[in-house]
């Protein structure tokens, strides 16, 4: 991305000094590259890519730096996809912002209709709750797809838990943690704190013994029970990732399909490469993932995808 | 239920995490065998303590709620 943009600036930047007085320029083409036009004349907003909104404080300070030297501004603005956008940068510093944060290996990000950088939460390695190693997967994506064409915007996230901080409800494909818990009567002391601390209902105390009764088609497998629980009579069985499809937010907001639960983790880049593949080829220009869904129908999805959403 | 108890720990109305240092620290006081009883209150206490103590390597023996308190108690290991 990085090199192209170099390449295509320079060129843009050519053009700029052979027309000096009219600047002709592809809005699109910027807007692919993370440029956005401003209300101000030849005024862009620049877009950065920080996938899973993990910045390296390294890139961060660069990026400060850069910030106060090109922007007519005494900020930056946080996106809400975990974006760090520079506003009122020139168009003719283009070339040397791409260049000074490409030395520290900072990337523009991209707009319009491509996959876009991948959110997510801040992972399983220090938040207590997290199930699923969401910065792994978002690095992963990042490297994997970002800046491919699509029909549409395509946005990818990443939650650890079913708290979905990072709202794979509203994303076009999803994947949240999730934790099935099994239950070991022996060493249950009938202290209460699982039915207590169960988001769902999924599990009530019995009225004598204080031991649970579980409804499992109630569990949304948030693993709260086997975090409280004193003696670890609560316990993992398996776990894995909720898959959901479809949803956005914009004019019209689409909460998207969950499609599957506790699906192992091998399973993940089958199931974005699969999907991509079935979006590619029954989407429409201009249309998203969740307008395809209801135009085609989920079912038509669902055959598609086959034994890869399948679980137990 | 009736336990019996060595030593009593009144939480009411300590925040997390200085109740689970307090708690920690009292069962270093005492003897290895021998059972606390800490009153936490409803809410982050009683949902955190049990289980950072159950860590720490100390057997939880029962919980029981009273009004919108609980009584813990816990043997040292």
């Amino acid at each position: 991305m990085g090199d192209r943009t170099i390449k295509e600036f320079e060129k843009l930047n050519q053009q700029f000094s052979e027309e000096e007085k009219t600047l002709k320029v592809d809005f699109d083409e910027l807007k692919a590259g993370g440029f956005i036009k401003q209300r101000q004349k030849d005024l862009f907003t620049v877009r950065l890519k920080v996938p899973g909104g993990r910045l390296p404080i390294l890139k961060l300070k660069r990026i400060a730096e850069v910030a106060s030297r090109y922007s007519g501004s005494d900020y930056v603005h946080l996106s809400l996809r975990q974006s760090v956008e520079i506003p009122y940068v020139h168009i003719k510093d283009f070339d040397k912002l791409v260049r000074e944060l490409k030395e520290v290996g900072q990337e523009v990000a991209s707009c319009g209709a491509r996959v876009r950088v991948p959110t997510a939460c801040s992972g399983c390695e220090y938040n207590p709750r997290g199930i699923s190693d969401t910065q792994k997967f978002a690095q992963e994506v990042d490297k994997r797809y970002f800046g491919r064409p699509q029909h549409h915007k395509f946005k990818i996230s990443f939650s650890g838990c079913p708290i979905d901080c990072a709202r794979t409800k509203e994303m076009d494909l999803g994947f949240q943690g999730e934790v099935e818990p099994m239950w070991d009567e022996s060493s249950c002391i009938g202290c209460r704190l699982c039915a207590r601390v169960c988001p769902t209902s999924a599990i009530i105390s019995d009225k004598d013994t204080g031991k649970p009764h579980y409804y499992p088609e109630k569990c949304i497998y948030c693993g709260q029970c086997i975090k409280v629980c004193p003696t670890d009579s609560w316990r993992a069985r398996q776990t894995g990732h909720c898959v959901r499809i479809g949803g956005k937010h914009g004019y019209i907001p689409r909460q998207a399909n969950t499609v599957a639960h506790l699906i192992p983790e091998n399973r993940i880049f089958e199931i974005i490469d699969k999907t991509i593949q079935w979006y590619e080829k029954n989407g429409q220009k201009r249309e998203r993932i969740g307008n395809t869904i209801e135009r085609v129908g989920l079912s038509r999805y669902l055959e598609f995808m086959g034994d890869l959403l399948k679980w137990t | 239920m009736d336990i019996r108890f060595n030593e009593s720990l009144d939480l009411t109305g300590v925040a997390c995490p200085m109740n689970f240092v307090k708690t920690k620290l009292k069962l270093e006081e005492m003897e290895k065998g021998k059972i606390l009883e800490v009153i936490l209150d409803e809410g982050e206490p009683i949902m955190n303590v049990p289980k950072s103590i159950k860590e720490e390597g100390h057997r939880i023996l029962a919980i029981e709620s009273f009004g919108d308190r609980f009584k813990l108690y816990v043997q040292k290991q």
